[in-house]
This record gives structure tokens, C-alpha cells and sequence, in this order.
């Protein structure tokens, strides 16, 4: 399988001597739905900006599809797409001709850059505004200019950086299915966010950086086994009087309708659900009280952090 | 590299030089009041107060009258003004909004950028200076004494400050930064540089120290293509604005390629 994106050894020092990466490696594959995560701070914004070369690099070596980035940037560039994660367009020009003017940098003729623009725009719910000039948009709607923007010159790797912050969740949820449209035509797309229940619903791979380092690089399936204890809210039908003693199952009484289980892998809920069924104790509904991916990234810094302390 | 793939990178960098040009253009007429007019009715003024109210009591200069005298140099003056001020400020302007990124993430060379970018500044400099031309004519009559010298020297002289402005963008931090140069420098230089007055009405040292005025070889040497009067040399003062084009554009595309102000 070709790789899209290779980083060997990738370490940036800026100018005030804070190392952001630490000689990272990295690869995704192409067509791959890859979740770049990390918290704050943690080098995804720094590894972004290499990729797309507002950023340069202190060392080590990156390549989009073959494409080295200090031997063949122009090439390289072309097969990339940004979406950056603040505003970057002039806020005076209108939608229709940002777009126009974004193909015309990648050599694109303008009969077929505004074209594009209208099919772009079109699918992303644009095209009416085409005539407003970007500032008068909302935010939701420059976050989908971003996008339009990006894909404009047709692009093999799309990089998102929190695409959907800020944006409600009806709109989010669209731009989700979106997404997985491009991806399902070839795009291959590698999506950082802060909603983690975004990179378990996309994404097939993932990394994670943290303190410039990569924490994890791996299936989302495979990291996802890793999470050896969920932790479930149950909604009771009736009142609780006391907290029920469950064997094996650490139990806290979150209010008279809702238990708090933490549950171990190997014990699964089957004898959960029977060692209440013994006490009596009616169980509505089951849900996750954090999303998984959340609870593993937790402790994933946590650990990392801990690691930093000694 | 094969001879197709040089040929569509071409036409890419041309498409591209087009897209930036077009927005340049596109710029500064969107914003005409604030771009064309301004120099417009500022010339107007010059032309009625030290043209036509004040030239008379000073009589002819160089052979000339006043009026004449002062039309070349005051076209020159709204051409470096325009030129310099439509780079700085469209280009500190991307940088301010950021969006400065679309350009740097997109394969165009650095080479298009900046020929876009001046290409931008010339052609407002042109175009006040057309502007400020045919207004001129409601004043005097010109005569065009050497028409390739006129139009060599506008067309470096445009170019010379729109690098130049290219320059103080790059280097700005602020909308401050932008202003100081065309106030402490440009201003200065310029009335000092011959625009008013012949230096053969200055002492013979303050003539050589106005020799070292870039303005005045360029306002002479424009002067020299539309009444064919000059206080220098043209072949030096020509000479001069073609190293200086070099130079200058040299130290652009130098800035470029490291990113300076761009880059991280």
C-alpha cells in the first residue's frame, strides 16, 4: 500500500529554545482516516505546520506520497490540503472568489478553478453566500469556506485541524458525513480534534503525541482493546435505598436512580446484569459515562506526565 | 526533468502570477475612494497652489514655466507614493489577516509572489500617475521630449519602491510599521529630491548632498523624457535605478525563501 505521509525523525527548536518535537515518526497510509491527537501544547499544530511549511522544520525528513519536503516542495504541495485550525482568509474578499483565487495559486485555469468552486461550495452548503464577503459569514460557515477552500485544487492527503471547533452539532455531524465521503473516494485525511468521540467515529488509525513525542501510533480497534475498565452509568427504575454490593464490580450511587460501575474487561456486564437481577434491581438504560477513546487518552497523558514528574 | 513537466509548471506559475495580479487589480479599485482619488485631488492642489498661485511670482525654471517644470516631478512623486504604499500595505495586510498562508501553502514560487505582488504596485503607480497626467493637462501643455526614456524610468521607479515597500511589509509588525518609512523616508526624499526646485538653486555642497538623494535622479531622469532638461546624468541616474531594481529584488527573494515574518 503507497504512504501518503511519511515523518522520520521530525524535531523542531524555535527560536526561544522550546523543543515542541523530539524526533517524531510517523506514517499513514494512503486512504486512511488517521486521528492526529494530543493535548495542548503537545506538537500537533507544530507537526501540521511542517507538513504545510509555515513551519520549518529543525530536522528530519518528510514526505507526502513520495514527494520529499526539502527536495520537492512544489510537488508535495500540490497533493496537500490545509484546513488550518484559526481563520486565514482575507475578510474582505467574497466566498465565491477566495476559493477562485486559491485555485488560481495552484496553477488552475479559471474556467475549471470556478467550477470546482461552485461544486465545492455547493456540497458544502456555500453556494447562496457566494457573493458575501467572508467576514459577514458565521462561524460555522468560515470553518466550511476553510474546507472548500482546501480541496479546491483536488488534493490526495486532506489535514484537518479541528475542522468542527466551535460548530453545533447538527452542522458538525454533517460535516462528518462529509468527510467520510472524501475519504470513501480516495482522500486519504488525517483529522486533529479535541472531540474524541469524532476520532473514534471517523477514524481507523491513530496517533498520539504528547511533550513532542509520539505516545501512540496504532488502530483504533487495537488501542481501543487496551481499555482494560468502562466505565457505565445505569438509570433504575425505582429508588435506590442503599448502594447494592456487587462483587467484582466497583459501585458508586450517583443519585436514587443512577449507579456509577466501573467494569473490568474480562468480567464483562453479563454477570453485572445478573447480580442485580438477584438484588432486585431494575436497570433502565446503559450508557458510557465518558467516551472510551477520552477515558484511554486520559490516561494515556496522565501516564506520560507521571513519566515527566520522576 | 522532462520538457512536459517544465512546460506545466510554467503554466501553472503563469496562471498563478495571473490570479495574484488580478487580485492586486482587483484591490485597489474595489477601494478606489481611498486609492485613486485621494492622489487625484492632492496633485489638483499642488497644481493650482504652486503651479498656478505661487508659479507665477517664481517665473520660468530650467527654460521652462513653473508649471511645466513641476508636472514631471509631481507625477513622479504620486507613482513612488502609490507604488510603495499599494505593496505595504496589501502585503502587511495578508500578513495581518494570516492569509498570507494561502500563498505559502500553495506550490507558487517565490519568484511569482513577488512579481505578483509588484506587478500589483506598478500598475497602481501607473495608474495615479495617468491619472495625475491627464489631470495635469487641465493646467499645461506637455510634450513628451524622449518617450522611451519616460517610460524606462516610470516603470523602474514604480518598481524600485514597490520592492521597497515589499521590504517594509515583511519587516512590519504593525499598521505603524507601515507608516514610518513613507513619513520619515519616502516624504522627505522626495520633496528633497527635486520635485520643486532645479538643484543648480542650491550651494554647490548641498548639490552634491542632494546627488545622493535616489528621488532626485529619478525625478530628473523623468523630467529629462518629457521636457528633456535634467540636473543629472540620465545614463548614470538609469544605470543607477537598474542596479538598484536588482538589488533590491535580490533582497526580496531572499526574504521570501527564508520567510522571514512568514515562517516559524
Amino acid at each position: 500500500m503507497t504512504t501518503a505521509l511519511s515523518i522520520r525523525q521530525l524535531t523542531k527548536t524555535y527560536g526561544n529554545g522550546f523543543q515542541a518535537l523530539h524526533g517524531i515518526d510517523l506514517d499513514v497510509a494512503e486512504g486512511d482516516f488517521f486521528a492526529l491527537l494530543g493535548p495542548n501544547g503537545a506538537g500537533k499544530s507544530t507537526t501540521i505546520g511542517i507538513l504545510s511549511t509555515l513551519v520549518t522544520k529543525s530536522s528530519g525528513t518528510v514526505s507526502v506520497f513520495g514527494h520529499d519536503l526539502d527536495t520537492q516542495p512544489s510537488a508535495l504541495k500540490r497533493c496537500l490540503g490545509v484546513v488550518p485550525q484559526e481563520f486565514n482568509f482575507n475578510q474582505f474578499e467574497k466566498v465565491f472568489d477566495i476559493v477562485v483565487t486559491q485555485a488560481g495559486y495552484y496553477g488552475i485555469p479559471a474556467r475549471i478553478a470556478r467550477e470546482r468552486a461552485e461544486q465545492y461550495l455547493t456540497q458544502l452548503g456555500l453556494w447562496d453566500k457566494r457573493d458575501t464577503p467572508s467576514r459577514e459569514l458565521s462561524g460555522g460557515m468560515k470553518r466550511r469556506l476553510m474546507i472548500a477552500r482546501a480541496l479546491v485544487h483536488q488534493p490526495r492527503l486532506l489535514i484537518l485541524d479541528e475542522p468542527t471547533a466551535g460548530v453545533d452539532i447538527e452542522l458538525r455531524r454533517s460535516m462528518w458525513s462529509f468527510l467520510t465521503e472524501l475519504n470513501e473516494q480516495g482522500i486519504t485525511i488525517i483529522l486533529t480534534t479535541h472531540y474524541l468521540e469524532e476520532a473514534e467515529q471517523l477514524c481507523r488509525n491513530i496517533g498520539i503525541i504528547d511533550h513532542g513525542r509520539i505516545a501512540e501510533n496504532t488502530s483504533m480497534k487495537a488501542l481501543l482493546k487496551k481499555l482494560h475498565v468502562e466505565t457505565f452509568l445505569l438509570d433504575i427504575k425505582g429508588s435506590l435505598q442503599a448502594v447494592p454490593q456487587l462483587l467484582g464490580y466497583p459501585v458508586v450511587r450517583v443519585d436514587d436512580h443512577t449507579l456509577e460501575v466501573q467494569v473490568d474487561k474480562n468480567m464483562g456486564v453479563t454477570e453485572l446484569f445478573r447480580q442485580l437481577a438477584q438484588q432486585q434491581i431494575e436497570v433502565l438504560s446503559l450508557r458510557n459515562k465518558t467516551n472510551r477513546l477520552e477515558e484511554l487518552f486520559v490516561s494515556l497523558v496522565e501516564k506520560n506526565l507521571a513519566k515527566g514528574a520522576v | 526533468m522532462s520538457t512536459e513537466y517544465l512546460n506545466s509548471e510554467l503554466a501553472a506559475n503563469l496562471v498563478a502570477l495571473r490570479t495574484i495580479v488580478y487580485r492586486e487589480v482587483r484591490r485597489f479599485t474595489r477601494i478606489w475612494p481611498q486609492t485613486l482619488l485621494p492622489p487625484a485631488i492632492t496633485m489638483v492642489l499642488y497644481f493650482v497652489i504652486f503651479g498656478n498661485l505661487i508659479g507665477r511670482q517664481i517665473g520660468d525654471m530650467g527654460g521652462f514655466t513653473y508649471m511645466e517644470y513641476i508636472v514631471p516631478g509631481l507625477i513622479m512623486m504620486s507613482v513612488i507614493t502609490n507604488s510603495y504604499g499599494n505593496v505595504v500595505s496589501s502585503f502587511f495586510g495578508s500578513k495581518f489577516q494570516r492569509s498570507i498562508e494561502e500563498l505559502m501553502v500553495s506550490p507558487v514560487s517565490p519568484h511569482i509572489i513577488l512579481v505578483g505582488y509588484v506587478t500589483g504596485g506598478v500598475l497602481r503607480g501607473l495608474a495615479v500617475g495617468l491619472i495625475v497626467t491627464l489631470l495635469s493637462l487641465f493646467f499645461t501643455h506637455l510634450q513628451v521630449h524622449h518617450l522611451g526614456v519616460t517610460v524606462l524610468v516610470v516603470l523602474l521607479t514604480a518598481t524600485i519602491f514597490s520592492l521597497g515597500g515589499f521590504i517594509n511589509a515583511v519587516f512590519a509588525r504593525n499598521f505603524d510599521d507601515i507608516s514610518i518609512i513613507p513619513t520619515f523616508v519616502l516624504t522627505p526624499l522626495t520633496y528633497l529630491g527635486g520635485v520643486f526646485y532645479s538643484i543648480t538653486l542650491l550651494p554647490p555642497f548641498w548639490q552634491s548632498v542632494s546627488m545622493a538623494n535616489p528621488v532626485l535622479h529619478m525625478v530628473n531622469a523623468f523630467r529629462y523624457g518629457i521636457l528633456g532638461v535634467s540636473d543629472i546624468r540620465i545614463g548614470v541616474a538609469i544605470g543607477f535605478m537598474l542596479v538598484a531594481t536588482a538589488v533590491l529584488y535580490a533582497a526580496c527573494i531572499h526574504l521570501l525563501v527564508s520567510g522571514r515574518g512568514m515562517r516559524q
